[in-house]
């Protein structure tokens, strides 16, 4: 069992946050990753910065924007991690576009995570049948948990497909819509996290996109495993020293 | 060797769809449903309507006696400037449109550089009464003031895209983010060969009329279907599919793929992507794209914005990788020049994009009896300012 499926395990509402790799400054991620762990979170989405993130709302693009002025790469978040292993427990997922792991190597990336103690990814632009057929077994090879993304419009056979080949999570995208803090869910949403609940799937979801306080994250958290906080952490550490990230976690 | 596309989506080894879940159910149901709508009796009939009574079409395949002097050879224009909207991009836009009107979808998206394929979007939007929305780099917007306008005039919504570089690509993202915030009623309409599958078969096929009619008129102008070579530029690549189709499995047929250099290939400033590029992900396609060494995408350079794009279609990719098509770079002043000429000679004036397949001729021996045929894929209306300018006119 890896740390991701250890820690899905816990009998508890799993907080996870993403933050951008870089950002604000080029070397805070160590010490980003460090206090999330002391504030409490459970699982943490590194995200590797892309010069044209399709998925991502304002926030996380601005972040990534800056993160990639600050000098941001592969290479540069691989050394700034390489002894990551030795301050922190938790799960460790890098978020990242497929486009730079395609340019790094993907063996070679799949490599290096491994090497450092990295338990996930997450690409939203790699296809589920292109990972399924090219990729799959490399992951393997380097105990590497794929997480694939599930949208309210996606179908119930291909979300069962979703989850005969996933060993983690299946990250459920509250809505459709890029990246994003949201105040409140509405009827729509609590439908889908119903019709998913329903489906009784092997793998525990936990849901992203839109969750930016209390209420949206019980609401998202009804019957999900957990909750994913991006954009409305990413604006936290925009505007609140690193030593303050205990602060937003109030709400949780 | 195929030269088109493949079940699964690619040409050789690329093209695909490499998008998000988010918007797979739109791709999903286009890849699904695109072929069968398109041999719809009714769809060809409406769409070969359009092209005739509202395009215009078939445009003129019309033999330029003092430029073929100049050069002694033998050379054709495909009078794509002549369309309605004054370019190649409306082909695409009329077939998507009733493509559209048959997926059910009442809210049209698309991504503009120049704002040619904007204005030919808003057009066939204003002309089936659909809702229209335009994405358009800021940078763009500032430059291209007259097609801001014309789309508006047209009914459309024209947003800025502010992210980035604030030009095509990111316009391309702003209409990606669009329809992922949008799944359900939502067409996107892209403006060239590139995107996830089905988009650059889908566009291809629309713009395949031009090669189809030059098949037909060179057959009555010069007694063959084949010409010696098809020259054409290539910005993401539609007029040069469109120009190539009928061509692609006729070895004999020698063609030409221009790419804008830009300041110089090696200037740092240039959009020669089959050069420049590597191979990678861009807007949901496995292809060739401007990148850096660690994968992100960087902004191409040329005069004129239609050829501005830091990839190419998967097909082209495919074409050049295999050596089917010759590529060929031409600088911003040999396109400027070639423009000039062209309308000195045949009182033509061609969009800056064309002028770059007219550059070949002075980098290039033709023979004698050799049949040129250049796609002249816009006029330069759009472009007077570019050429005042340059030429201090
Ligand atoms: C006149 C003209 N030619 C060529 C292009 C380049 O596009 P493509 O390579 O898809 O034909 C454009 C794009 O705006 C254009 O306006």
């Amino acid at each position: 069992m890896n740390r991701i499926q250890q820690k899905l395990q816990e009998n508890k509402k799993l907080v996870s946050i993403y933050f951008t790799a870089g950002y604000p400054t080029l070397t805070d991620t160590k010490s980003i990753i460090e206090n999330l762990e002391k504030a409490g979170t459970d699982i943490i989405e590194i995200g590797l910065p892309f010069s044209d993130p399709l998925a991502d709302g304002p926030t996380i693009q601005e972040s990534s924007t800056k993160a990639l002025k600050n000098g941001m790469n592969s290479e540069v978040l691989f050394e700034q991690l390489k002894d990551i292993r030795s301050t922190v427990n938790i799960p460790l997922i890098i978020m990242g576009y497929f486009n730079p792991m395609l340019q790094y190597g993907v063996e070679e990336f799949c490599k290096k995570c491994n090497e450092i103690g990295i338990d996930g990814l997450i690409i939203p632009d790699l296809p589920v049948d292109v990972y399924d057929e090219a990729y799959k077994s490399l992951f393997e090879k380097y105990n590497l948990t794929n997480i694939f993304l599930i949208t309210p419009q996606t179908s119930d056979e291909r979300i069962r497909y979703i989850d005969s080949i996933s060993n983690g999570f299946i990250y459920m995208v509250s809505s459709a819509s890029v990246t994003g803090a949201k105040n409140t869910f509405g009827e729509q949403q609590k439908a889908y996290f119903e019709r998913i609940n329903n489906l009784n799937l092997k793998t525990p979801q936990i849901v992203g996109f839109g969750i930016s306080n209390k209420e949206t994250f019980e609401q998202a958290t009804t019957y999900a495993k957990g909750g994913i906080i991006g954009s409305a952490f990413v604006k936290h550490i925009t505007n609140h020293p690193i030593g303050k990230i205990k602060d937003f976690f109030i709400f949780a | 060797m195929s030269y088109h596309v493949d079940e699964k989506g690619y040409y050789g080894e690329f093209g695909g769809a490499y998008i998000p879940e988010m918007l797979y159910p739109n791709v999903e149901e286009l890849r699904q449903n695109y072929l069968k709508i398109m041999q719809e009796e009714s769809f060809q009939k409406e769409f070969h309507q359009l092209l005739k009574d509202y395009v215009g079409r078939p445009s003129p395949l019309y033999f330029a006696k003092r430029l073929s002097e100049k050069y002694n050879t033998k050379i054709y224009l495909k009078r794509e400037d002549l369309n309605h909207t004054g370019a190649h991009k409306v082909n695409n836009t009329i077939g998507q449109i009733l493509m559209a009107k048959r997926l059910g979808k009442n809210r049209i998206i698309a991504e503009t550089g120049a704002g040619q394929h904007g204005v030919a979007t808003a057009t066939v939007c204003a002309l089936m009464g659909i809702e229209c929305i335009v994405y358009m780099g800021e940078i763009d917007i500032a430059r291209q003031a007259p097609n801001v306008a014309r789309m508006k005039m047209l009914g459309a919504k024209v947003v800025p895209a502010t992210s980035g570089s604030k030009t095509l690509k990111d316009a391309t993202n702003e209409a990606i983010r669009d329809w992922i915030n949008n799944p359900v009623d939502t067409h996107y309409i892209i403006g060239s060969v590139v995107g996830p599958h089905p988009y650059p078969d889908m566009v291809a096929r629309f713009q395949s009329v031009v090669s189809e009619e030059i098949q037909k008129q060179l057959l009555e102008q010069e007694n063959t279907a084949f010409p010696n070579h098809v020259i054409a530029c290539v910005g993401g690549g539609s007029n040069a599919a469109g120009a190539f189709y009928h061509f692609l499995d006729e070895e004999k047929v020698n063609l030409i793929a221009v790419e804008a250099a830009g300041h110089g290939v090696d200037s740092g400033e240039s959009a020669a992507t089959s050069i420049l590029g590597k191979e990678g992900i861009i807007h949901g396609s496995k292809t060739l794209l401007m990148q850096t060494k660690d994968g992100q995408i960087t902004e191409p350079y040329s005069i004129s914005a239609g050829l501005d794009y830091p990839g190419v279609g998967p097909l082209h990719a495919h074409l050049f990788k295999t050596g089917r098509a010759e590529f060929i770079a031409i600088t911003d002043d040999q396109a400027m020049q070639a423009g000039l000429e062209l309308t000195k000679l045949e009182g033509i004036i061609p969009a800056i994009e064309s002028s770059h397949a007219f550059a070949v001729l002075k980098e290039k021996e033709f023979k004698k009896d050799d049949i040129v045929i250049i796609n002249l894929s816009g006029r330069g209306d759009k472009d007077l300012d570019t050429y005042i300018k340059y030429f201090n006119l």
